[in-house]
């Protein structure tokens, strides 16, 4: 059985059908790399396994834990998909520590001494141990980056969902972040990401998905599908770039 | 005793409220009057027209109306004259409600991009010509909606009259509650009616403001 | 005009005044306290409540913002009484400052709740936290410290506003200046001593709320 299994998902905006049809599973340690063009429902995709959009068909699944609209599921599933968002969303009123713990406190019921350790350790990882105490916006967005990951890590997710994470960066913050996520590649954790750094995907990622109007429309190992592409669209596409 | 209908205490408070309105209206259009005058002090470039406007709002806002009803029935009344209570209503609320509106333009008229003053100022016009083309008409645009909202405000002000005598709707509801020891049904009637005055004026404030939001969006 | 002031009457009327500004400051506490945790809880329905309960919550903050405080107050204390809930003139001046400042707390809290960014809520979701926890933990306190400038003038129109329960014989700062008019025929005197007592209220009430705000939204450790 595969660490996530999405079969048949279908989405719809109103009348607009983003997703038509997906089917992907994925085995416990792979990184795959979703890429397209804007609104081919790359994005969408993530959020619906993490439960942010509902699905209007099919199922998705994520280690036995099945997407199902109730709270309850929800949060069984979130308990194992940590997700990492484009505008980092950390929590402007409490500092990088706080922002690990919190959760963790919160969800988890970890118990304080041991929730800040974890947070220390899951700090330390993504190379911000001394910022323990800073605030958000004392921190650039790099690191702001790299405390979410941090964050999301605290929850001891087995899979990260990566929404286009480098994309609100400045071009010289980009590296610093995806050290850090090839890194938890080399560790052995499952990733998911909607990217647009190719070079990354090429060199970090077991398998790339190219999406196309809501569809998967080609998937394959990177240096397949970069070197290799079998579709006239896939082909536009990486010349475009 | 007699048997008051239900009709006969509406009837009543509905005659009252007529008093309601006329004194909101005068209060409003006198605040607003006072209030612009007020605003030209705070936002022109003499200072102690700018303090004496300050210290204005500062005092109307952090008193109580009812102190200040209490104070312009006894106060007007050292000067010898017999104050009735529809005078010293008026005054107080007029001087009330300046204070507030004062507050709420000269927020509009801040709001006005400072680029529209420097704009305007590139342009050669001088300080009035500037006020008078430029940042006042946006001004105006932003200060509609809330200063309908405030209008509630000075309706549910006059309410306190009651208090130093003048018989609006909220006198007349203690008048005919004393009348008819039916405190539930008369003061249900005068909040209803209340809100019947009030409610429209809510309602158009938040549209206005909604529009104003969809049209900010859109520039 | 041949008025002559007179403020030695205050020389025996001070502790009158005193009590009155006493229980001024009582009624306000208690109703700033219960009352804007009130608007928390309408706020948080109308922003994100189950359905059910938006009409209700609604329906209560229209028709308390739309109706004046004086009316608010005599039919809680004089109306309720044939539905058979008497109340006291203290419990009555309480209940409807609370509900008076729950309707317009709601309002000006929920513009700060609608301000909170979307990511935000998402961050909470994809944590695992429940719609509630979200709120409690990551939404509410910024939210607050948005609004909590306009919250507190709200507060203080609303201590301003007390002063019509001494008509339900509360005796408050204003009963206390009715009271003390009514002996000393010196009216004018008495109702000016009393405003320059509301208006220091009303400054100290402002400071309080401030260093409340500074100390709620303070940055520190999170340990």
């Amino acid at each position: 059985m595969s660490l996530i299994e999405i079969t048949e998902v279908r989405k719809s905006f109103g009348p607009n059908e983003v997703l038509k049809g997906i089917n992907l599973d994925i085995e416990p340690g792979e990184v795959i790399a979703i890429i397209g063009k804007s609104g081919s429902g790359k994005s969408t995709l993530l959020r619906c396994i993490n439960g942010l959009e509902s699905i209007n068909s099919g199922s998705i699944s994520v280690a036995g834990a099945q997407l199902l609209p109730d709270e309850l599921h929800l949060k069984a599933l979130r308990l194992k998909v940590g997700m990492i968002f484009q505008q980092f969303n950390l929590f402007p009123h409490l500092t990088a520590g706080g922002n690990v713990i919190l959760s963790q406190a919160v969800v988890k019921k970890t118990p304080k001494p041991e929730a800040e350790a974890i947070a220390r350790q899951m700090l330390d990882r993504v190379g911000l141990a001394a910022k323990f105490d800073a605030y958000p916006d004392e921190l650039s967005g790099g690191q702001q980056q790299r405390v979410a990951i941090a964050r999301a890590l605290a929850m001891r997710p087995i899979a990260l969902l990566c929404d286009e994470i480098t994309s609100a960066l400045d071009p010289e913050l980009v590296g610093e972040v995806l050290a850090v996520v090839r890194s938890l590649a080399a560790e052995g954790m499952t990733l998911l990401m909607v990217t647009h750094e190719m070079k990354f995907a090429r060199d970090v990622c077991s398998r790339v998905v190219f999406m196309h109007h809501g569809k998967v429309h080609e998937i394959g190992r990177p240096e397949a599908v970069f070197a290799n592409p079998q579709t006239p669209e896939l082909k536009q596409f990486l010349g475009m770039l | 005793m007699t048997q008051f209908t239900l009709w006969d205490i509406f009837r009543n408070l509905l005659l009252a409220t007529r008093w309601t309105i006329l004194l909101s209206l005068v209060s409003f259009l006198g605040g607003g009057i006072l209030g612009l005058i007020l605003l030209f002090m705070r936002i022109g470039h003499n200072r102690a027209a700018q303090f004496f406007s300050k210290i204005y709002v500062e005092i109307f806002q952090g008193t109580p109306l009812l102190m200040q009803l209490f104070l312009a029935f006894f106060g007007l009344g050292l000067f010898g004259i017999n104050v009735p209570a529809w005078l010293a209503a008026g005054v107080a609320l007029i001087a009330w409600t300046a204070a507030f509106l004062v507050e709420i333009w000269r927020g509009c008229v801040e709001s006005v991009a400072s680029g529209q003053w420097e704009a305007a100022a590139s342009l050669g016009m001088g300080y009035l010509q500037q006020m008078r083309y430029v940042i006042l008409p946006q001004a105006l645009k932003i200060a509609v909606a809330p200063t309908v909202g405030f209008s509630v405000q000075v309706i549910k002000g006059t309410a306190l009259t009651s208090i130093i005598g003048f018989v609006e709707l909220s006198k007349a509801g203690s008048v005919v509650t004393n009348a008819t020891f039916q405190p539930f049904t008369v003061y249900g009637l005068v909040a209803l009616l209340y809100f019947a005055l009030c409610w429209p004026l809510s309602k158009s404030s938040q549209i206005l403001e909604r529009k104003l939001n969809v049209a900010h969006r859109n520039h | 005009m041949s008025y002559h002031f007179n403020f030695g009457w205050l020389l025996v009327y001070y502790p009158e005044l005193l009590k009155g500004t006493w229980v001024t400051i009582q009624l306000i506490l208690i109703g700033a306290v219960f009352g804007v945790s009130l608007g928390v809880f309408c706020a948080w329905v109308r922003a994100l409540g189950p359905a059910w309960l938006k009409p209700i919550v609604s329906v209560y903050v229209e028709l308390i913002r739309n109706t004046p405080f004086l009316i608010q107050l005599f039919f809680i204390f004089f109306g309720l009484p044939s539905l058979g809930l008497q109340m006291g003139e203290t419990s009555a001046a309480n209940l409807a400052m609370i509900i008076n400042l729950g309707a317009y707390s709601c309002e000006i809290i929920r513009a700060g709740i609608e301000a909170t960014p979307r990511g935000q809520f998402e961050a909470g979701a994809s944590l695992a936290m429940t719609r509630f926890e979200t709120f409690r933990y990551v939404v509410l306190l910024p939210a607050l410290k948005r609004i909590w400038p306009a919250l507190s003038s709200q507060i203080v129109i609303v201590m301003l506003g007390s002063s019509v329960v001494s008509q339900i014989a509360v005796e408050d700062l204003t009963f206390a200046a009715n009271f003390i008019q009514s002996r000393s025929f010196r009216a004018f005197e008495a109702y000016f001593v009393s405003t320059f007592i509301y208006l220091t209220l009303a400054i100290l009430l402002r400071l309080l709320l401030k260093f409340i705000g500074g100390r709620l939204f303070q940055r520190k450790a999170a340990r």
